[in-house]
């Protein structure tokens, strides 16, 4: 390694205390003022001294604020088990959907695999809103429109090329060999498959589904085309929120700590698998 | 590859026959595809449709006619101006920042490596969220960088309420959230260059801006163009942080493609006008990604033969 003088070694120091400072202060931020009361929310100047309390938190719990004029009913849970349930779900059938595919893909390249491969992964970069708004529509006629099955079905949308993607290049790096083996010990193809195939994909499976699931948490263009009040997930529940009356920015910070909270726990879980998740596996992490 | 199933032998279990095998596997992951696609081929349609929710007996095919008129509508060369400054000022500052940070943790240390884990809080922000968030501190009452600003002698600063800083407060919250992934990503692709050529320059003493330019670089180039691409394309989209923010506003100040799309739909019912915009969008994100998905394959390629 190169030696460095003092004062290059200070102008690092310098720069990456920038660097944490405006990514990080936002959430630190946020972070107090959801401790906070409208009251010392409000002071002028803005001070970090303060009497921490959890009642915004409590009381979005129990869904009813107690403003100063009247008693308001806030369905904040009901969202975030929304954000839930859609991106359990979603993933679920993502992955259920995708790994058979992905082995398709990678390893009996059939005629058209490559071009429908493409195909699949070109949806993930077309506006949604092409997508979304005939797609209104067509859920109007068919039942579909404000159920969360619709919800689940359009959320493929994300999920199912980044699984099908980062799969299909975990089974690409198995040897054809080692299943060759298997087979010829007279195993069938779906125990090949259950028994060689997946757990050798374990990790890329794993990467896949958590990034997807980050995804469809994330997602904010579906819920607000496709979804009325009691199917909306946070992210489009957080903004209904800020614009209620009556409402305490104590608490529109602690409904914004709850529903990035998920998202920031499993990415810290597993922060490895992200990076080749994120760049879609085109660099090893 | 292609030859490395036709000669397994054929197990009397196997009940699906081999060449329906692939198609069997994919297919329930194609059809959920199609269901998308149908929309997709309805979106063309409407685009090519005189098509008003509010005036549904003057639904007609005018045929290109949508396309014509975005030549002298001023409304159309706004959005196309907006989309091209937000993905131009997004993706350039995002750009910067994200390699000087990567070269700034390109080490790896314990304090590196717990910077870079820190750094991706951000990016797990849901943008809307994120652009709430911001909202809450650039509030002109309480909000703690208006108070900054006031120190820093700007009076009155009003963020995304005053069409004049608008689109820098939406490019911050942008920023914000994505320049971590440009981070990573070069951080990735910076330590898997070769350390050869880095220890040779430095047993010749090569001056640090030289190897920088004409060494780390170069030989960053596929990362930084698949970085690029990647968030222009998304970019060029954005729909979360602006309309969280200011649903497009104030006036016609922030309203890009995804967000014009929108309230043409919802609010001014305009259908066919609508769907237009979002295939000219289409058209430019299809051949962006093209590019970007043939350089992506070769790079992973690459990544998978050093593995």
């Amino acid at each position: 390694m190169q030696q460095k003088s003092t004062l290059e070694q200070i102008l690092r120091g310098v720069a990456l205390a920038c660097v944490i400072f405006f990514f990080m202060f936002p959430i630190f931020w946020i972070l107090l003022m959801s401790f906070q009361t409208n009251e010392t929310i409000l002071r002028v100047p803005p001070s970090m001294v303060f009497e921490p309390t959890l009642t915004n938190y409590r009381s979005l719990i129990s869904g009813t604020l107690e403003g100063s004029t009247a008693t308001l009913e806030i369905k904040f849970m009901g969202n975030l088990w929304n954000s839930l349930f859609l991106s359990v779900t979603s993933v679920t059938v993502g992955l259920i959907l995708g790994v058979p595919a992905a082995y398709a893909f990678a390893k009996l390249k059939f005629r058209g695999s490559e071009d429908i491969a493409f195909t699949l992964l070109s949806f993930r970069f077309a506006p949604p809103l092409l997508v979304l708004l005939p797609l209104t529509i067509y859920f109007q006629q068919l039942g579909l429109a404000d159920t969360y099955f619709g919800l689940i079905w359009v959320y493929q949308l994300i999920v199912l090329p980044l699984i099908l993607w980062i799969v299909r290049g975990y089974f690409e790096d198995i040897p054809s060999d080692i299943e060759y083996a298997y087979r010829i010990a007279g195993h069938g193809f779906w125990t090949t498959f259950r028994k060689i195939a997946l757990p050798l994909a374990g990790p890329g499976i794993a990467a896949a589904g958590l990034l997807a699931f980050i995804f469809a948490w994330n997602n904010f263009i579906f819920a607000l085309v496709l979804a009325s009040a009691d199917k909306q997930p946070v992210t489009v529940g957080a903004l209904a929120f800020i614009t209620a009356a009556g409402i305490n920015y104590g608490q529109i910070a602690a409904g914004i700590m709850l529903s990035i909270a998920p998202t920031f726990a499993l990415a810290l879980y597993a922060q490895r698998y992200l990076v080749e998740g994120l760049s879609l596996g085109a660099v090893k992490g | 590859m292609s030859t490395q199933t036709t000669d397994v032998p054929r197990k009397s279990r196997f009940k699906i026959s081999k060449r329906a095998l692939p198609y069997v596997l994919s297919l329930p992951a194609l059809l959920v595809c199609i269901g998308i696609l149908i929309p997709f081929f309805t979106a063309v349609a409407y685009s090519l449709q005189r098509y008003r929710l509010s005036q549904p007996w003057a639904r007609e095919y005018n045929w290109g006619a949508n396309y014509l008129n975005f030549m002298t509508d001023p409304s159309f060369w706004n959005t196309l101006k907006v989309s091209m400054t937000y993905a131009f000022l997004t993706v350039g500052i995002e750009l910067v920042l994200g390699l000087g940070i990567a070269l700034l943790l390109q080490q790896r240390s314990r304090l590196n490596n717990f910077v870079s884990i820190m750094l991706l809080m951000p990016l797990m922000t849901a943008p809307a969220l994120a652009s709430l968030m911001w909202k809450l501190m650039t509030n002109p009452g309480f909000g703690i960088l208006s108070y900054w600003a006031t120190l820093l002698g700007i009076e009155d600063m009003k963020w995304a309420s005053d069409p004049s800083t608008a689109m820098l407060t939406v490019v911050i919250v942008d920023v914000w959230v994505y320049t971590p992934f440009i981070m990573i990503l070069l951080l990735a692709g910076l330590r898997s260059l070769p350390r050869q050529p880095f220890e040779a320059a430095e047993l010749d003493r090569v001056p640090r801006l030289f190897v920088l330019w004409r060494i780390t670089l170069p030989m960053l180039m596929p990362f930084l163009l698949t970085a690029v691409l990647f968030r222009v394309i998304e970019s060029i989209q954005q729909f979360d942080i602006i309309y969280a923010m200011t649903q497009g506003g104030p006036g016609n100040t922030l309203t890009v493609f995804q967000v014009e799309a929108y309230l043409n739909f919802f609010q001014s019912t305009n259908i066919g006008r609508s769907a237009a915009l979002l295939m000219i969008l289409w058209v430019i994100t299809y051949i962006l990604s093209t590019i970007f998905i043939k350089n992506w394959l070769r790079l992973r390629e690459r990544a998978r033969g050093d593995a």
